[in-house]
């Protein structure tokens, strides 16, 4: 068996250990942490499948680039909708005044 | 032995074309990573607007079919890399193999997902079906994005599908040492496999404990 192959199947096994782990974290009483706890895992699955499965590791920077971007346009288009939502009971708070 | 060593007419070497390639598809699935990211802007919103209905609503899904479900992407999405590795290794037969189990996998998902379905119509969290009854509009709210997300998720579960089958089928592409047809339909494999990531904690783990 190869490394190249031997590296995929641990990756593999890693994520399902992942996946055991946030099934677990989920029953656990973490209160407001609890989302937290889940996107994380999901973000390290994430990152790990663009790293080895998708061969990000082998990749040039104009590849790694392009991959980031679409993230990095979520990632505005999420905190753009956050302010708004988050800062609305501000507002109500000086409506009142 | 390896085939298909050489470019296409308009690229110079093959290592050219297959960063062409890739780049291609890649720019292609960053534009599907922003559909998808209205979806989960949509569950981003519903659960700042009321984060406890939120989790109640999700307490109603099927955690198990969830779970398991992402264990089986997740290892088709493991089959389509070792596909990578084999045609790359100049190993056809391998790749085909580990092509076919992805397959396999993928289907076994869409089998999971149908029974989830199935069991949620009974349960009447199917919103427009007559036997639907939700406790609150914010359920059914929930219910609504539950059956979009999952339901553009399965059409592109099946769309990868067809797409590892084309490369199964193709014996250029199991003897291609580049990879550029398999690895490609592979890159869009991993994304569907992405997408489900993160549909697994926004739409099961969420009310995982309530």
């Amino acid at each position: 068996m190869s490394a190249g192959v031997k590296r995929l199947l641990v990756v593999g096994l890693g994520l399902q250990v992942l996946l055991a782990a946030t099934v677990a974290a989920s029953f656990l009483p973490l209160g407001p942490f609890k989302p937290w706890v889940g996107y994380g895992i999901a973000v390290a699955k994430a990152v790990l499948v663009l790293w080895f499965f998708m061969e990000m590791r082998k990749e040039g920077g104009l590849v790694r680039l392009a991959t980031v971007a679409a993230f990095a346009w979520l990632a505005i288009m999420f905190a753009l909708t956050a302010s708004d939502y988050l800062s609305r009971s501000w507002i109500a708070a000086y409506a009142d005044v | 032995m390896a085939e298909q060593s050489r470019a296409e007419i308009q690229f110079h070497n093959i290592d050219r074309q297959r960063e062409a390639d890739r780049l291609g598809m890649l720019v292609f699935l960053a534009s599907e990573i922003m559909l998808f990211g209205g979806v989960f802007l949509a569950a981003f919103s519903l659960r700042m607007l009321s984060p406890d209905e939120y989790v109640s609503a999700s307490s109603h899904m099927k955690l198990w079919h969830g779970t398991a479900n992402t264990a089986i992407l997740l290892a088709s999405s493991m089959l389509a890399a070792l596909a990578v590795e084999m045609a790359s290794s100049s190993n056809p037969k391998w790749a085909g193999r580990c092509l076919w189990s992805a397959v396999g996998l993928g289907i076994v998902f869409l089998g999971v997902k149908a029974h989830e379905y199935y069991l949620d119509y009974l349960d009447g969290k199917l919103p427009g079906a007559a036997n639907a009854h939700f406790s609150s509009e914010f359920e059914q709210l929930f219910s609504n994005f539950y059956f979009t997300a999952t339901g553009l998720h399965a059409l592109h579960v099946t769309g990868g599908l067809a797409l590892l089958s084309t490369a199964a089928l193709r014996r250029s592409a199991r003897h291609d040492c580049h990879a550029i047809l398999i690895g490609n339909a592979a890159l869009y494999w991993h994304l569907v496999d992405i997408v489900w990531i993160f549909l697994y904690p926004t739409i099961y783990l969420a009310g995982a404990s309530a």
